[in-house]
């Protein structure tokens, strides 16, 4: 056991990978020589070589196009792209050649390649390096989407993307970076596709992801004061998405309730909330409640970023409101 | 901003003076290429041209749906680079990409399904004419959205310089795509990387409808630019073969030295319009026909008689070419529609297309 801060976990996750794959490489901006600029590639180039480390110039489409030509080619790669809003920049090559290739070609190539790249809110960055984008990815066929909550799960769930032959965007939320935890000693693989149940409850359920499954379960501890016992799950991977554990929760609790980062509108609740609905409507006790950022651009002042992402507060009025 | 010194007038392109082409080179016929070579590059520029002549025909019985950007007047390119390019190198394409896809060395009835949206197409019918992609023969997709694919191509390059493999990766474009910001970053992540790349421009003088000239801040819109990548722009005659050719084979050859990318710019023109949809109205006349007296195969045809190639040896060829493309149109004609089954494969690596469980 050792502990571990999110943001080390990150290296400590892909140096796991490179030394057991000697293929691997990776490459993105002031990731070399820097560490990155979250530091969270800190001495991967010291231990694996210029060659598999690299910097490159301010060229987001230049990098994820090597990436995905490397990838077809026979050599894994990790690209990162330093926050998740520069995913604009290059999101052709994203959306349109990375994600559709392997079906446009009637499977006739392969795409092992990892987007890193660094999302959310909290620090104070303004509309244009604060945005939660998880749902744009999650709009579009052919791209996998993993967005973990804590160090262990940023290890296991980035050896399981790196091992998985699709292309997977992997979200590292800024505000998460700082916390530890303790990890387990050896090899730490998890796999895509699987939610958590981080704390259980029979009253309702709330499905949270990234930085809101701490804010989740620190509002199911005021719940719980008020005699209300929330059930937490932490969706960890959008796509694929375990759909069966959240209506498996929702058939016991009877109540659902999304608590997301990114902006309302086609936030990735909608799509879980419409997925209860048709499945498991006649489980439900109560109408779906979304808790989300409103459907804005992110303010950079504190005070107004608080107020827009939802907070532990926010999250435990909403339900104690909907739960009475 | 004023518009009020903007001429209407000048927007009919085809009333623009005329850009002729440069007269055929007549020194090249003494370029040091092997007439086996010379007959191969005849060969698949015939081939190219019956081919996309054939696709052109099936549109008008409408057996061919959507769009298509054909090259006719554009071979040279395609048939040059094929021949020069070693079997293990890479291509990408645009969406003008069937000559690039079959001088890479796809089997034509495969290429003509895939136009006519049958189950045998090379890509199942899920791709169509501006996808066309062989991985067999390292013809690593065309790519409707352009400048992507310069990009693409670099990592390829990258991955051949990590294995060690000598290969190269050639990423054919259109003069319009000089002007998209994913250009110009291939570039110069190329040169900073020092990559096995070759770009090739086929400046056939129309960006789509419009005169590239009007859009480009030089006169040479790929050429013009190397200077700010640190490489030697190189212009090359685009409907001589045999200048591809050689120009090829020193691209390909510095690249496998580990010397690094280049940027061709091939002189050219397309017979037709841009796509399907386009008669090519907004050329001036003079224009069409001077390119057109300069057309590819002709011109090599003649190269081949003076060069000492048997004119029994040619026509051989040509009655070889009209039968290949008339299986492969039987081929393509005779495929079945994709199964419904279709729809939901080869999403993921799995095979299949599931999201949830």
């Amino acid at each position: 056991m050792a502990e571990l801060s999110y943001r080390d976990a990150v290296a400590y996750g892909i140096a796991q990978e490179m030394r057991r794959d000697p293929s691997l490489v990776m490459l993105g901006e002031d990731i070399a020589g820097a560490g990155g600029v979250f530091k969270t590639t800190v001495g991967l180039l010291d231990e694996f070589g210029p060659e598999r480390v690299r910097d490159t110039p301010i060229s987001e489409q230049a990098i994820l196009g090597a990436a995905m030509g490397a990838a077809m080619t026979g050599v894994p790669v990790i690209a990162e792209i330093m926050f998740s809003d520069f995913l604009a920049v290059c999101w052709d090559i994203v959306a349109n050649e990375i994600a559709k290739t392997r079906y446009m070609t009637g499977g006739q190539v392969t795409m092992p390649i990892v987007i890193r790249t660094a999302n959310g809110g909290g620090s104070r960055f303004g509309a244009q390096h604060s945005q939660s984008v998880e749902n744009w990815c999650m709009m579009i066929p052919g791209l996998k989407v993993v967005a973990p909550s804590n160090p262990e799960d940023v290890i296991g769930l980035m050896a399981a993307s790196v091992r998985d032959p699709d292309p997977v965007v992997f979200f590292e939320h800024k505000s998460l970076m700082a916390g530890k935890a303790e990890i387990p000693d050896g090899e730490i693989v998890d796999s895509l596709g699987a939610a958590t149940v981080v704390r259980p409850g029979g009253d309702c359920t709330i499905v949270a992801l990234a930085l809101m499954v701490p804010r989740a379960l620190e509002a199911a501890e005021q719940l719980a004061a008020d005699g209300i016992d929330a059930e937490v799950i932490d969706v960890r991977t959008l796509v694929p998405l375990d759909t069966q554990a959240i209506l498996g929760s929702v058939s016991s609790t009877g109540r659902l309730f999304t608590v997301e980062e990114n902006p309302r509108l086609c936030g990735w609740g909608a799509e879980i909330a419409s997925i209860v609905t048709e499945e498991a409507f006649w489980d439900l006790d109560g109408p779906t409640v979304r808790i989300t950022t409103p459907h804005i651009p992110l303010p950079a002042a504190e005070t107004l970023e608080d107020l827009a992402i939802p907070s532990a507060a926010r999250i435990y009025e909403t339900v104690s409101k909907a739960m009475q | 901003m004023s518009t009020d010194h903007v001429d209407a007038g000048l927007l009919d392109y085809s009333q623009r003076p005329a850009r002729l082409p440069e007269p055929v080179d007549m020194n090249n016929d003494h370029l040091a290429i092997h007439l086996d070579t010379r007959l191969a590059i005849y060969e698949m520029q015939l081939t190219l041209r019956q081919f996309e002549k054939r696709a052109y025909d099936l549109f008008m019985q409408n057996l061919v749906k959507g769009t298509s950007h054909l090259s006719l007047g554009m071979e040279a390119v395609a048939a040059g680079f094929g021949m020069a390019m070693r079997p293990d190198d890479y291509v990408f394409a645009t969406y003008r990409g069937h000559a690039h896809t079959i001088a890479k060395g796809a089997p034509l009835g495969p290429v003509m399904a895939e136009l006519l949206g049958r189950s045998n197409g090379i890509l199942e019918g899920k791709g169509g004419s501006m996808h066309l992609t062989s991985a067999e023969h390292n013809m690593l997709g065309s790519y409707a959205i352009i400048g992507a694919h310069l990009c693409v191509a670099n990592g390829a390059a990258w991955s051949a310089q990590l294995r060690g493999t000598e290969q190269v990766a050639v990423a054919f474009f259109g003069d319009g795509t000089t002007n998209i910001g994913a250009f110009h970053e291939a570039l110069n992540f190329a040169v900073v990387w020092n990559l096995p790349t070759v770009f090739v421009c086929e400046n056939n003088l129309y960006m789509e409808y419009t005169p590239i000239d009007l859009v480009s801040s030089v006169p040479d819109p790929a050429a013009g630019r190397a200077c700010a990548y640190g490489l030697e722009g190189v212009v090359v005659d685009g409907n001589d073969a045999d200048a591809v050719y050689m120009a090829a084979m020193d691209a390909l050859d510095k690249a496998r030295r580990g010397d690094g990318p280049s940027l061709i710019e091939a002189k050219t023109y397309r017979s037709g319009g841009h796509s399907r949809a386009d008669p090519g109205k907004y050329r001036p006349s003079a224009e069409v026909e001077a390119w057109n007296a300069r057309d590819p195969i002709p011109m090599y045809h003649e190269r081949m008689l003076r060069v000492g190639a048997d004119e029994g040896r040619l026509s051989e060829i040509q009655q070889g070419v009209a039968q290949r493309v008339d299986e492969a149109t039987e081929f393509a004609k005779n495929g079945a529609p994709p199964d419904e089954g279709a729809l939901f494969t080869d999403v993921w690596a799995d095979g299949g297309s599931a999201w949830r469980n």
